[in-house]
């Protein structure tokens, strides 16, 4: 649907230059929502902004739905706009316009008749739940309420592709919530493939399927957001995955790590998918003549899949402690010794 | 003294004359320059920066002359348009060409301050220049529009006073022969008390404007 092929955009300061995107391959599918996360001068908003051409890349090519914009006409890539919607942080909504007017523009410039543009725009906002909203203005509304008109204008021209430039940002958590769910949904209903970027990894675990993460210009690691959460291999993924997954450990357990004696060991054991379903761990204290106390740990869903970690202190002869190790690794959950230095 | 009322009827139609249609032809002409001082600059929708560069000094050149020597410069000028050199007709070239440039700059500023994010979601909906001047730009400056112009039209009343030196009438011309010249203390009070209330009036209207634009 969108597909980058060794995009490059470099920006040209007097002294310098500056790679914004560095040799990006980007291949995103048809309906799928695809999440884009970097921190701030990653280049996230670059490549975003490089797929409808409001940045023309220095290098590469940029396909959307078949069509190669780069190597289109002023007048064919205004056509082509039409089929990509846009919604921004600050919603990028005309304070002198109504809600309405806000909704129609896009349709308005495509000239479109006044009775068909009437028809569409009430439609769409009784989708956005703001069909009560028709005559208001920008500055009467909420920041959740202008996203939710920014997301309608969005989809006024029936676009098969929808960008979302840190779309939540500037919301609430509660806000952000409904508008992700809202996306989701169009996604859903109306098969749109939709491109997010964002500093949030909640955002991508929220609604994405697969996740790139960017730095420095360059996409350092991608794939499914399940893979990504749940082995990330780049210090930035893992930072961004710490984020949002509550692996630190309490500060009690330290110390008791710190503390402990020579027969104590304490292991982080790591749950994917369907494992987490396994009663491994009342196996195990059966089994083997250990104790097993569990000191830490946290559970969540990811795109439906239990994913988590457990933090387990096991007590008992080292020799029986190894075989119990054994035991957890042919169960093909990932375990690992947590020492007192690497927290 | 006797006040003769009729000399002040007619002096403040001239003055109503001179600032009306010399706003209208300056903003006729500053309009246009105004978005293209805006639409051509580096990094704009219509970037053409040496087109920009040799608009930009045209209109800095206007400005810099000062009105009264404006007005005495452009007189060859005058009478090629109006076919008089004197005159509240003929005082209307130089007005024009003194509030345009004027006008043009005011009306870059208050294009200026539109949210550029606003003109980027009309790029990504694929506007075309002149929808994104006439359908984003315009009307989301539109208030500050109003009220610039306002600041030009003061401005035109009291230039519009010095146009008296060319024989131009109005107030101002009114003013400073009866009053200043001939020591005339009431018609300078009334004609001073005059342009006080028609400024003090275009401004209140002018910020009503701008107001009921702004909160619809």
């Amino acid at each position: 649907m969108i597909t980058f092929k060794n995009v490059k955009k470099i920006y040209q300061t007097q002294d310098q230059s500056i790679a914004a995107l560095d040799g990006v391959d980007l291949e995103i599918k048809k309906g799928e929502i695809f999440g884009v996360i970097g921190f701030s001068g990653a280049g996230k908003s670059s490549l975003l902004r490089c797929v409808n051409l409001l940045e023309r890349p220095t290098s590469g090519s940029v396909t959307v739905d078949g069509q190669e914009l780069t190597s289109l006409s002023a007048k064919q890539l205004r056509e082509a706009k039409q089929q990509i919607g846009m919604i921004f942080q600050h919603f990028n909504l005309l304070d002198s316009n109504t809600v309405f007017a806000n909704v129609a523009k896009p349709l308005v410039l495509t000239g479109v008749k006044k009775a068909e543009i009437h028809r569409r725009v009430h439609e769409l906002l009784a989708f956005v739940d703001l069909a009560d909203k028709a005559d208001h203005y920008p500055d009467q509304l909420s920041g959740g309420q202008k996203q939710r008109v920014g997301i309608a204008r969005a989809l006024a021209t029936q676009p098969s592709v929808l960008l979302c430039d840190e779309a939540t940002s500037a919301l609430d958590p509660q806000t952000t919530q409904h508008i992700l769910r809202l996306l989701k949904q169009i996604n859903e209903e109306y098969g749109i493939t939709i491109l997010l970027i964002t500093h949030e990894m909640g955002v991508i675990r929220e609604i994405c399927d697969r996740v790139a993460v960017i730095e420095a210009g360059k996409l350092i690691e991608s794939g499914t957001v399940f893979d990504v959460f749940s082995n990330p291999q780049t210090a930035t993924a893992k930072n961004f995955v710490r984020s949002v997954m509550q692996d630190e450990i309490p500060a009690s357990v330290q110390q008791l790590i710190e503390r402990r004696e020579a027969n104590h060991h304490i292991y982080k054991i790591n749950f994917l998918g369907a494992h987490t379903g396994q009663p491994l761990l009342s196996q195990v204290a059966k089994r083997f003549d250990i104790d097993l106390n569990i000191l830490h740990g946290s559970i969540t869903e990811l795109q439906n899949i239990p994913f988590g970690s457990l933090l387990v202190e096991l007590i008992g002869e080292t020799a029986e402690i190894s075989r119990a190790l054994q035991y957890i690794d042919e169960a093909q959950v990932t375990v690992e010794e947590v020492l007192a230095d690497a927290g | 003294m006797l006040v003769n009322y009729t000399d002040i009827w007619t002096a403040f139609l001239q003055t109503l004359t001179m600032v009306g249609l010399s706003l209208l032809f300056s903003t006729l002409i500053g309009l246009p320059l105004g978005i293209l001082l805006v639409v051509t600059r580096k990094g704009a929708l219509l970037e053409q920066v040496p087109f920009f560069n040799v608009l930009s000094s045209i209109v800095n050149i206007f400005r810099s002359v000062p009105f009264i020597i404006l007005l005495v410069a452009i007189i060859p000028l005058t009478r090629l348009i109006v076919g008089s050199s004197i005159g509240t007709q003929a005082a209307i070239v130089p007005l024009v060409f003194y509030a345009a440039p004027y006008i043009a700059r005011l009306i870059e500023s208050s294009l200026l301050e539109v949210d550029t994010g606003v003109l980027e979601a009309a790029k990504a909906m694929g506007a075309t220049p002149l929808q994104t001047i006439f359908r984003f730009l315009l009307p989301e400056a539109l208030s500050s529009l109003v009220l610039n112009l306002t600041i030009a039209t003061i401005g035109l009343i009291g230039a519009s006073a010095m146009a008296g030196a060319i024989g131009g009438g109005g107030l101002g011309d009114l003013a400073i022969t009866y009053g200043y010249q001939r020591f005339d203390t009431t018609v300078m009070l009334i004609t001073v008390g005059i342009l006080v209330i028609l400024v003090q009036g275009l401004q209140t209207m002018g910020n009503l404007l701008a107001r009921k634009i702004r909160r619809h």
